[in-house]
């Protein structure tokens, strides 16, 4: 069977990113799952395991400063030269931030058509994805080249096939044209132990209801019993009550968790644009008639003042 | 300093939207038709750039006639002059397609800079500022949310999942900006009748030096196959607290096996 490029996602503090590990059970399907490292020195080494466990069967590694030290394009050339020479059965990306750029550079390299926000990939390449916040189910293909495709996390639960990859180093030749976009600078801003909003099975979320940035304690309170990322409605971090990366919304971050808790959140459209996929959602609102209830499996009417300690309390008493 | 915004006009993302049955391409016949949302941020970091350093600000459009009243409507912020490339032959293309119109449109205009929305509402795909610097052969700067310009270098702080990435290029580069990088202005009476007689300059296919064969659903790398519906979601059950909301509500994450 034909290679199937994963390229992986992974963050120095948790490693694997769970996306990564959704598109090696997805390349499983299509073909012999390689996943390719594109990081700083020595990332390929501490990640190769966990990659393994879930059934790549090679490792492909590009790192250094050369790869990490500047904007995708090192990367996305480097990604071109392994697809010439493997001439693989799909390229996958994760269809985060990078991974759309990487992806929409090799796209113009190689003339190469690109799906972005797939759902789901069948063998003979055709693509689901998610379109206008939600609301519409496309089935697409790429119709020049080969599959060129970006998931979106929370897809599909991976499952593990244990594999022994060989690592391999590429040989990195960049040119001069692909470092013109120097990363001086990255910053670490609190984070926690929390997961990754876009990746969670869990999502609570606080609109304008919570009322300042103090409160939001609330909804982060509740995020943790229940093991879960915290959000924002774009009303709650226009109003400085929480930080830009976490909004949830058609300006921010999609999010299809299992779970979706919204606490004083109206749910006007453009945030219901990035949740309404979410698998079971929960709704407290002192408002009955705010339209986050006509999306909500369950809701409760009420103060969130309330509720939300009573429900973190009656959490703690049932563990 | 020559900027260049690039301009999409979408259908409003707070209605319904829908792909046509016909085509399946994106139904703009019916829809409330605007400005991009992140858009009117890239024309406003544009018109402070040359309130500060001088300069000129064209507005660039790829879409059908229709989109000339996105383009009044981008004028009348303050931009001096728009592009608008419009074709029959344009309909059906997809990024990659869009990707090389615009990238020929900007080659005539020699910009020194190019500022665009991180993303459109319609397809948010996100990949128009890389493949467009990477048929240009320039930086990208993506996802700013804050720029300064010194000179010919360009800094840019990215926002990324672990915190935020500091990044620096010289121009020429494409910028692409959230909607966290500044508060847009909104148009002034004076800027609207002001933008009625700002010059507009079309420009097609021929004029561009692309064949018709490479753009449209010709030359598109991608199909959409089939589309539908999502059923809409439907509200479940819905209590008043009546000081047992707490209790109620983890009752149901029990049985949903969440607690």
């Amino acid at each position: 069977m034909s290679e199937v490029l994963v390229v992986v996602e992974a963050t120095k503090e948790f490693g694997v990113k769970k996306v990564t590990l959704e598109m090696l059970t997805l390349a499983r399907e299509l073909g012999t799952p390689s996943a390719v490292v594109l990081g700083g020195a020595g990332a390929a080494e501490a990640l190769s395991a966990k990659l393994g466990e879930y059934g790549a069967e090679k490792v492909y590694a590009a790192e250094g400063e050369e790869i990490d030290g500047y904007l995708v394009a090192p990367k996305a050339t480097v990604l071109a030269e392994l697809v010439r020479r493997v001439q693989p059965a799909a390229v996958l990306l994760a269809s985060s931030q990078e991974g759309k750029e990487i992806a929409a550079r090799l796209a113009v390299k190689l003339d190469n058509g690109i799906l972005t926000d797939v759902v789901a990939l069948a063998a003979d390449g055709t693509a689901t994805q998610v379109a206008f916040a939600g609301s519409t189910i496309v089935k697409s293909k790429v119709t020049k080249g080969l599959p060129l495709v970006t998931v979106r996390p929370n897809s599909l639960n991976p499952t593990q096939a244990a594999a022994t990859p060989a690592v391999e180093q590429l040989t990195v030749s960049v040119s001069d044209a692909d470092k013109l976009a120097k990363v001086v600078e990255r910053v670490a801003e609190q984070k926690g132990s929390r997961p990754e909003l876009t990746e969670a099975s869990v999502v609570v979320s606080g609109g304008r209801g919570v009322g300042n940035a103090d409160n939001f304690k609330l909804v982060e309170e509740l995020a943790d019993l229940l093991g879960g990322a915290v959000g924002a409605s774009r009303a709650a971090v226009d109003s400085g009550f929480y930080p830009h990366q976490f909004q949830v919304g058609q300006t921010g971050k999609t999010v299809s968790p299992q779970l979706y808790v919204a606490l004083g959140i109206s749910g006007a459209i453009q945030h219901r644009a990035g949740m309404q996929t979410s698998k079971t959602i929960v709704a407290v609102n002192k408002d009955a008639e705010a339209p986050i209830f006509e999306l909500a499996d369950f809701g409760v009417v009420g103060d969130l003042f309330k509720v939300v300690p009573q429900a973190a309390e009656e959490i703690r008493k049932r563990k | 300093m020559n900027i260049v915004v690039l301009v999409k006009q979408v259908p409003d993302s707070g209605a319904d939207r829908n792909l046509r049955p016909d085509d399946n391409t994106v139904d703009r016949g019916s829809a409330n038709n605007v400005i991009n949302e992140m858009d009117e941020y890239a024309i406003e970091e544009a018109l402070k750039i040359k309130e500060a350093h001088g300069g000129e600000v064209t507005v660039l459009t790829m879409g059908p006639d229709r989109a000339t009243e996105s383009i009044r409507k981008a004028l009348s912020m303050g931009p001096d002059k728009a592009v608008h490339v419009v074709d029959d032959a344009l309909h059906g293309s997809c990024a990659v397609a869009t990707s090389k119109v615009l990238a020929a449109a900007l080659g005539q205009l020699n910009a020194d800079l190019v500022i665009c929305g991180a993303e459109s509402t319609d397809g948010r795909v996100q990949v128009m500022p890389h493949m467009i610097a990477e048929r240009l052969g320039v930086a990208a700067l993506t996802g700013a949310r804050k720029l300064t310009v010194d000179g010919a270098t360009l800094t840019v702080e990215r926002q990324t999942e672990e915190g935020y990435e500091v990044v620096t290029a010289s121009t020429p580069a494409v910028v692409s900006v959230w909607d966290t990088i500044n508060e847009p202005r909104y148009p002034s009476f004076k800027g609207i009748m002001a933008a009625k007689k700002k010059p507009v300059q079309t420009l097609s296919l021929g004029d561009l030096g692309v064949a018709p064969a490479e753009v449209g659903f010709d030359g598109a790398t991608s199909a959409v196959l089939e589309h539908s519906k999502r059923p809409p979601r439907s509200g479940g059950e819905k209590i008043t607290d009546e000081g047992e909301g707490g209790v109620k509500l983890v009752e149901f994450l029990a049985t949903e096996k969440f607690v």
